[in-house]
């Protein structure tokens, strides 16, 4: 008797433990769990993964903002990495519940998710040498030498439509670029001006770098989030509301873009409903 | 399947001519630096003998990626090395022939330096005898002898060479997978297709040079 | 063997040698020294670039060390994988079976065509679209699956050189106390063939290693090489110094290898329990591999 009890005790254990290995795989589904948001892990000020394994930078401000109102403590966020050319995969797969990636809202994107926001308007600018005074205007990029990153929509910005005569270099990383931008091999490296604030402001750029201020294009950053989920939509843009009124919006702009002596723009109003 | 082809939206001719020419320069450079770093792994100088070892040792065990990133990196970026040109598209291509030469040069030279040894002790004695210096013994002895036993394994180095430039895409050098991956990301739903296209074109590329040097190797080689 | 080359050096020699040692001491130091000096000149040689490798220990313990632990697990599983899939592959290229030998010819030579990159590239889209892989392990997925493609080709054909490598003898006196085809290759060919063929295979192991990389750059796998990413984002793009600490580690991991392949081979050469045949991976392989990056 004692034998089958233990035997049957085994058996429901086996089959529990199943059942959850079964469902291991969407259980941060609900809430009051744990909660897989996506960010950048190598961009300075916006979002980044530092030496001692914490993350930083604005858009990580704004997610942990976003997941409290939520209901998910900061403690049940699971960073995940969402490189560019990946994020509309892994909001279709599941991956991540929302992203806060610089992710600029467009049309295209649009087709294959949703947004919410936008929560950060910033404009595709040039980071020279802080002793550079020869780029007032765009047109005066067509004798430069640019950098940006392949693949990037601020490489086709400008090859496309700024100045499409200028010589422009694509690195792998925005890193490179700024090394090359150090070393006077290139005389620019474009991207959004929230990036670029971001790494003007690192310690070790500090009196190296500036921000040209040309505003180049309009990236409105939105969240992204699955396509139709207009009852994420909704709760995300009530908490980006929220963040706006009570002041933490200033404070994360502050705290962030602060020490490059950035020009953000203000708060902008939420577009993106149902 | 196949419609993509049709668009005109990508030019697989062109990224697949930007395949062959890195492959020709890199193979006519690496033959090259190969040979004289062969000629310096077997030479009479200590220094050169050891830097020849230290070079090899050094340059084939590190990735091929880190090479060409390294050329761009330091050689452009830091050094100012522009190898002639302004125009960053040319600058980037050279710069991958440089890190191909660099990296494949290694294998040719350890190819060279078996084909060394295939040559029996007596001809290099001989041609000792006869009072020719090393220069002499090693380029109109061994070298003609050793180049004909190693046509296999340079073969081998060539096909690799030409199946490695696709790691020019690192530093953006507009080659087949480069343009494969935009088109991955774009035809998503013809992977397929996409895939078979470029390997197909790969096959064409270095099917062709196996048989053919396969056949030389046979001719030209030394009978012994 | 070099000395059969050259004349032991006389007098004359000598003084010649130590000229061209000079010279070509001098060569490099003066290729030093403007090397040095523009890194110098471009401040690339500031200690702020370089020290985060020396003091700040996170470095190693958040990126490098998590990376190369990525790099050695995608080269592990790769050759875990490739290498009884490359075995069984290569035991059929030698089958009496001609249908048998064909295909699995083909599919050894085709795969042995296409860079690696390009294998990797096709497994990340297809994983991507027809699986629903978490997005953590895909770029792993990808690679291991690009790297075993590859390397199981390979290895097939080290495994049939190795066996081709042993005396017919062995076959024949197999044959003659009544064994069965696969029972001479299980218990005859295949134990004997391994010495001959375990150099080969840690070489590959080396191609593996290095091949990984191509994983980082392209597809985001976490490994070794992609590491440069978020330190250098962190450390105000030090990516020099980055690069050269990362090269290092690579070099010394496979130097490692390398010896560990040259001592086997020696191993193999010298006793006399084996024929003393040992496949050379140049004649398959040219020791680089089809993707070697």
């Amino acid at each position: 008797m004692k034998l089958r009890k233990s035997s049957a005790a085994i058996a429901t254990g086996l089959v529990l433990s199943l059942a959850l290995t079964a469902c291991g795989g969407d259980s941060d589904d609900k809430g009051g769990g744990k909660i897989a948001i996506g960010i950048k892990f190598d961009q300075p000020g916006v979002g980044l993964k530092t030496p001692d394994g914490k993350y930083v930078g604005f858009d990580v401000d704004v997610a942990t903002y976003v997941a409290k109102e939520l209901g998910y403590d900061a403690k049940d966020i699971e960073w995940k990495q969402t490189p560019s050319a990946q994020r509309e995969t892994m909001i279709a797969n599941g991956d991540v519940k929302f992203i806060a990636a610089s992710y600029s809202i467009n049309d295209e994107r649009k087709q294959k998710v949703s947004f919410a926001g936008p929560y950060f308007l910033a404009h595709q600018d040039l980071l020279v040498r802080a002793d550079d005074t020869s780029i007032t205007e765009p047109s005066s990029l067509n004798s430069k030498k640019l950098c940006s990153v392949v693949g990037s929509t601020s490489a086709q910005n400008v090859k496309e439509k700024l100045a499409p005569k200028a010589n422009l270099q694509e690195q792998g990383g925005y890193s490179e670029c700024l090394t090359g931008l150090e070393n006077k091999a290139v005389d620019a490296l474009t991207t959004d001006d929230s990036i670029l604030a971001g790494f003007a402001a690192q310690k070790q750029h500090q009196g190296k770098f500036k921000l040209v201020g040309l505003r180049l294009s309009d990236e409105r950053y939105g969240i992204g989030l699955k396509k139709g989920d207009t009852k994420l939509q909704g709760d995300i843009n009530k908490a980006l509301e929220k963040m706006k009124s009570d002041g933490s919006w200033e404070k994360f702009v502050k705290a962030n873009f602060g020490p490059a002596n950035y020009k953000n723009e203000p708060a902008p109003e939420i577009t993106e409903k149902g | 399947m196949f419609d993509f082809l049709d668009s005109g939206q990508y030019d697989l001719l062109e990224a697949f001519w930007v395949t062959v020419k890195l492959t020709v320069y890199s193979a006519i450079g690496s033959l090259i630096w190969g040979t004289l770093l062969a000629g310096m792994r077997v030479g009479p100088v200590p220094m050169m003998r050891a830097f020849g070892t230290g070079y090899v040792n050094v340059v084939r065990n590190t990735p091929l990626t880190v090479i060409i990133v390294a050329c761009s990196l330091a050689l452009n970026q830091t050094l100012g090395v522009t190898l002639g040109s302004e125009d960053f598209k040319v600058i980037g291509f050279r710069l991958a022939v440089l890190g191909l030469i660099a990296y494949t040069g290694t294998f040719v030279c350890e190819a060279l330096r078996s084909g060394i040894n295939t040559v029996p002790v007596g001809q290099a004695e001989a041609a000792r005898a006869l009072g020719l210096s090393f220069t002499q013994v090693l380029t109109s002895i061994i070298l003609p002898q050793a180049f004909r036993s190693v046509v296999a394994p340079l073969a081998n180095v060539l096909i690799a060479l030409t199946k490695n430039t696709t790691v020019a895409a690192a530093i953006g050098v507009a080659e087949a997978s480069l343009l494969m991956k935009e088109m991955i990301e774009n035809e998503a739903d013809a992977i397929f297709a996409v895939f078979s296209v470029f390997a197909f074109g790969f096959i064409v590329l270095t099917l062709p040079t196996g048989l053919v040097l396969g056949w030389v190797a046979k001719r030209v080689a030394v009978k012994r | 063997m070099t000395s059969v080359l050259y004349d032991a050096p006389g007098p004359k020699a000598k003084t010649r040698n130590i000229i061209y040692t000079v010279v070509f001491v001098a060569v490099l130091g003066l290729v030093a020294w403007w090397v040095l000096g523009a890194m110098a000149d471009k401040n690339q040689l500031a200690a702020e670039k370089w020290s985060p490798f020396v003091k700040d220990s996170n470095v190693w313990t958040t990126f490098l060390l998590p990376g190369l632990l990525e790099t050695l697990k995608a080269a592990g599983l790769a050759l875990a994988i490739a290498l009884p899939l490359g075995a069984l592959l290569g035991i059929g290229r030698l089958s009496d079976h001609a249908w048998i030998r064909v295909s699995v010819g083909t599919v050894v030579e085709f795969f042995r065509a296409i860079p690696v990159l390009m294998l990797m590239l096709f497994a990340s889209a297809a994983f991507a679209g027809f699986t629903d892989l978490d997005s953590d392990i895909r770029p792993l997925y990808a690679v291991v699956t690009g790297l075993v493609l590859y390397n199981a080709s390979v290895i097939a054909e080290i495994v049939r050189a190795g066996i081709l490598s042993l005396p017919s003898g062995q076959t024949d006196a197999a044959k003659a106390i009544g064994m069965t085809k696969s029972q001479t290759m299980a218990f005859v060919l295949l134990p004997q063939a391994v010495t001959a063929m375990l150099p080969a295979l840690v070489s590959q192991l080396v191609v593996i290693v290095k091949d990984t990389a191509l994983g980082g750059v392209l597809l985001g796998l976490g490994e070794l090489l992609y590491q440069a990413r978020p330190i250098t984002a962190n450390y105000g793009a030090n990516t020099i110094a980055t690069l050269v600490v990362i090269s290092l580690i690579y070099i010394v991991l496979n130097f490692i290898l390398t010896s560990i392949a040259s001592a086997l081979e020696r191993h193999a050469r010298r006793t006399k329990k084996t024929t003393g045949a040992v496949v050379d991976i140049k004649k398959i392989d040219a020791g680089l591999g089809g993707g070697a990056a």
